[in-house]
């Protein structure tokens, strides 16, 4: 990634190849980048008859939730890499504030509030077109460093446009 | 009354466990189910590609750990108490201690408070080594019939 990303659509490309299709669960979900800005990231998830809990209501289970709000966070943490590093989820909490409307898509939109050398702090909430009305929201934390090839997404360096 | 509570009272008479996941269709797609060969209720996770969340170390989806020891916590629940409903999740916290490798991951659950109410639990995953965790969570759940339905089961 030696290019400086400059326009909205190609951050959300990069993002979407490398944090979506390139990753085989997230693939699998069908996640799709919506948005992508310094510290923050959003992510869509189509309902699926697959991803049910519970058959007789249509509603979708807790884990494809928590998949994608993981996911999201770790993007928002992309997004203010200074350079690639690879990282990983250090914990992540999930409340449950409502079930979700079955047969709706739900957006997951997060934000990176604080990095450091070590750590970086998320905070992200799931929705269906209300952000003030949410269904899930979560907080994760990651590791910087940690073992493997560095996510190249580090389009947000300081001379990056937003 | 709920299909996985009909599919439970069969789980009962037969002693086969694994009948629980069938009325989950989340849990037939990540191939999640729990058993009870051994005499302890745990939850495996079987590996298949589509698990995967870092294809260079490889390792498994956080996500996907999460998600299964939200289910082994559902399962203990129904197995091992006496529930008369589903038990609806208000949170988890998972706690990340090692990347997971692509191979099954197995987890078991223990109530740590039961209340009227509010029943709190811990799981821990792990896969070829049982003394060397891969994730561990703490859940809350609901166990009384009369709030909104949940977001899960």
């Amino acid at each position: 990634m030696a290019k400086s990303l400059t326009t909205h659509e190609e951050r959300v490309a990069l993002f979407q190849t490398l944090f979506s299709d390139s990753i085989p669960h997230n693939k699998a979900l069908g996640t799709k980048v919506l948005a992508i800005a310094r510290g923050l990231a959003s992510m869509q998830l189509d309902w699926r008859e697959e991803l049910v809990g519970n058959p007789e209501t249509g509603v979708l289970a807790g884990g494809p939730l928590t998949a994608m709000l993981d996911s999201c966070c770790g993007m928002a943490v992309a997004t203010l890499l200074k350079e690639p590093m690879p990282f990983a989820t250090l914990d992540l909490r999930i409340d449950y504030a409502k079930p979700a409307v079955p047969g709706q898509p739900v957006i997951a939109e997060a934000e990176c509030y604080r990095i450091t050398r070590s750590v970086a702090f998320t905070r992200a909430f799931a929705h269906q077109g209300d952000p003030k009305d949410p269904v899930a929201a979560a907080a994760g934390t990651f590791m910087l460093g940690t073992k493997g090839i560095p996510t190249a997404a580090h389009g947000f360096r300081r001379e990056a446009k937003a | 009354m709920s299909s996985l509570l009909e599919r439970l009272a069969e789980a009962r008479k037969s002693g086969d466990v694994a009948r629980l996941a069938e009325a989950i269709p989340y849990a037939r797609w990540m191939r999640i189910a729990p058993e009870n060969g051994t005499g302890e209720l745990l939850t495996r996770m079987r590996y298949h590609r589509d698990l995967i969340g870092n294809t260079f170390l490889p390792a498994i989806h956080g996500g996907t750990l999460g998600a299964m020891l939200e289910m082994a916590a559902i399962f203990h629940l129904l197995w091992e108490t006496e529930t008369e409903t589903v038990p609806k999740i208000v949170n988890i916290t998972v706690d990340y201690l090692r990347s997971a490798r692509p191979l099954d991951v197995i987890a078991a659950a223990k109530v740590t408070k039961q209340g009227r109410r509010m029943v709190n639990v811990f799981a821990e995953a792990w896969q070829d080594d049982r003394s060397k965790p891969v994730a561990t969570a703490s859940a809350h759940f609901l166990v009384t019939s009369t709030d909104e339905a949940p977001p899960s089961l």
